[in-house]
């Protein structure tokens, strides 16, 4: 198990606990009541723990290393998924994955980011990090999807699209910009959910849709904050403040109406009960399909555009000769 | 002075002040490190006479190089709040208080309804002196309403990009304009409007992954710098110094991602071509 930095009163009681199985296992000493007793103190302290967690500890579960990963999700949630590569035109990005899956017996296109789950999967798919030919891959199965009439999911993962030669001569910004384009106006209905990080351009390029959510324990942000502290407060330090004053979590995302609805996670996180959580994971998506799929496209797309379009906060001046001078 | 004069004065020191391109009697290039009379920088269309570099400008600059004569500003009562309360090194609102200071302008763009050899355009053009041409809710809402403008009026739409990016200070809601400024633009496309995407220096971040790289026509300035990443963080990724000409407006014609680039003497005449073509069925 990994705890984090303000998981260690756990990790102590998860070391007790396991000096006294292991003392239970050696001898003939009865050590179950005091096991009951130590699940308990675990048990109650993780939620003392968790339901207290500062914006900072928030970006920190979304990237525990034992978290679960877009291919997991789609793995519990889809009996069936055959995954489709390429972009059709340079290469296969491994930063995104997307495929035919089946939930339940309808078939949907599911796109995510997909992080590596150990040192040398992380640097194949590039910290989850997309180039241009990820967010071209995820338009190509996007307008395949829109062709059959099949709904788009897409599960949001990543620190940002990738930052490097290649991606800006292939058209990083281009490829989002398009994207972004298109799936205002894709005839089928999307639904979106961050599902880890969810890092400005590199997470939006697939994440404009008709139901956008939230996991608990996950951020959405302009910038990360590390970036936002080392450009703002001219040092890398300020991470914690950063991560408070760009409200980027589930929370306030919710409350400032930018996304649809929060998904709960299990207490102790989604890696903590990673088939839990895929399944309200499911629920919520088909929950979402179900809400939109009887709007006829045109209406379908007039609202999600409606939807974004009245999103911003700002003041109406009087007039430029009354006003500031 | 009567009120009227008053008035007239201050709306003409407003716009004076509101301009980027430089002041003063001399002009030193910063490119060629040659020296100029601001005459001849100015005649020039403010481009280094020796070099032709081509000098920062700001929107009412514009404004004045493609309209003929008159134009009217829309949507100048939109301004920035503070309304997520953020503070870094200093609280957004005093930012905002010295850029309109500062600046003279509402935000980091302004729009205009005017002519271009009697021809109708309307102009969303970027400041780059308001906090780094940064977008927030104000510059999402002042592109969507200016779309809404040409749609009822069918008249094209021309944006004139020059920014760092998103407004931090705004976090998600600057991350969302992107969204909000290209899903109005489809509106644009479906009703066979033309939208000309004009990128000037520097044009980066969350406005080149939206509406400036989503023109029928995407054209640039020589010179300046187009890309998604900065230049600073590449080069800290890469962990070695950036190839010559990289993310220059002439790399991005080579890559495939600009229509053509147009000196600024010329651009009042591509503008009025473009409308001409577009404008002939
Ligand atoms: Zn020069």
């Amino acid at each position: 198990m990994v705890f984090l930095d303000f998981e260690q009163p756990l990790e102590s009681l998860y070391e007790q606990l396991e000096k006294i199985q292991q003392v239970g296992e050696e001898g003939d000493v009865d050590v179950s009541e005091m096991v009951r007793e130590l699940d308990n103190k675990i048990r109650n302290k993780r939620k003392e723990i968790y339901s207290n967690l500062t914006g900072w500890q928030k970006v920190q579960l979304s990237r525990h290393p034992e978290r679960p990963y877009t291919l997991y999700y789609i793995s519990q949630m889809c009996r069936k998924f055959t995954e489709l590569h390429g972009d059709r035109c340079l290469r296969d990005d491994k930063a995104i994955v997307g495929g035919l899956g089946s939930l339940d017996g309808q078939t949907v296109m599911i796109i995510g980011h997909q992080k590596g789950v150990n040192t040398k999967m992380r640097q194949y798919r590039n910290f989850g990090m997309a180039n241009p030919e990820g967010y071209r891959k995820a338009l190509r199965l996007m307008k395949m999807a829109e062709r059959f009439g099949f709904p788009v999911v897409t599960l949001i993962d990543t620190p940002g699209a990738s930052p490097g030669l290649e991606a800006e001569e292939h058209g990083q910004a281009e490829a989002i910009a398009r994207n972004l384009f298109e799936m205002a106006q894709l005839r089928v209905p999307i639904v979106c959910v961050v599902i880890g990080e969810g890092a400005s351009g590199g997470a939006i390029g697939i994440g404009l849709g008709d139901r956008v959510y939230m996991l608990e324990y996950t951020w959405y942000s302009v910038i990360s904050p590390e970036s936002c502290s080392s450009i703002l407060w001219r040092s890398w330090d300020f991470k914690e403040q950063a991560a408070e004053a760009l409200k980027l979590t589930a929370d306030h995302m919710f409350e400032f109406g930018l996304i649809d609805g929060i998904i709960r996670e299990p207490v102790g996180g989604a890696h903590s009960a990673p088939e839990e959580m895929a399944k309200l994971l499911k629920r919520q998506i088909k929950k979402a399909i179900s809400e939109v799929q009887d709007m006829t496209p045109d209406e379908r797309i007039e609202a999600r555009i409606n939807k974004y379009a009245s999103m911003g906060v700002f003041d109406v001046r009087p007039s430029e000769v009354e006003g500031k001078e | 002075m009567g009120w009227f004069k008053r008035l007239k004065d201050g709306i003409q020191t407003a716009t004076r002040n509101k301009k980027e391109a430089p002041e003063g009697l001399w002009y030193m290039c910063s490119n060629c490190k040659e020296t100029s009379t601001m005459k001849e920088l100015k005649e020039n269309f403010y481009k280094c006479p020796h070099c032709n570099y081509h000098v920062r400008i700001g929107s009412y600059d514009y404004f004045d190089l493609i309209f003929d004569g008159n134009y009217e500003e829309l949507y100048e009562e939109l301004v920035s709040r503070d309304f997520m309360n953020f503070t870094d090194l200093k609280p957004y609102t005093e930012r905002l208080e010295e850029a309109w200071k500062k600046t003279g302008l509402g935000d980091a763009i302004s729009v205009a309804k005017g002519k271009v050899n009697r021809r109708p355009l309307v102009i969303a053009a970027m400041d780059f002196k308001f906090i780094g041409g940064s977008m927030g809710s104000v510059v999402g809402e002042k592109i969507a309403r200016a779309i809404d403008h040409c749609l009822e009026n069918r008249i094209p739409l021309m944006v004139i990009s020059k920014s760092g990016g998103a407004r931090m200070m705004e976090s998600a809601f600057s991350l969302m304009q992107m969204a909000k400024t290209s899903a109005k633009l489809t509106q644009l496309a479906r009703a066979g409007i033309p939208y000309f995407s004009f990128l000037t220096d520097p044009t980066t971040g969350g406005v080149t992954a939206s509406f400036a790289m989503l023109g029928d026509i995407n054209f640039a300035e020589p010179g300046c710098l187009i890309g998604f990443a900065g230049p600073r963080v590449i080069k800290e990724t890469i962990k070695r110094d950036l190839p010559e000409g990289f993310q220059t407006a002439e790399f991005l014609l080579e890559h495939g991602f600009l229509d053509f680039i147009v000196d600024r003497k010329d651009l009042k005449e591509t503008v009025s071509d473009l409308l001409y073509f577009f404008d002939s069925n």
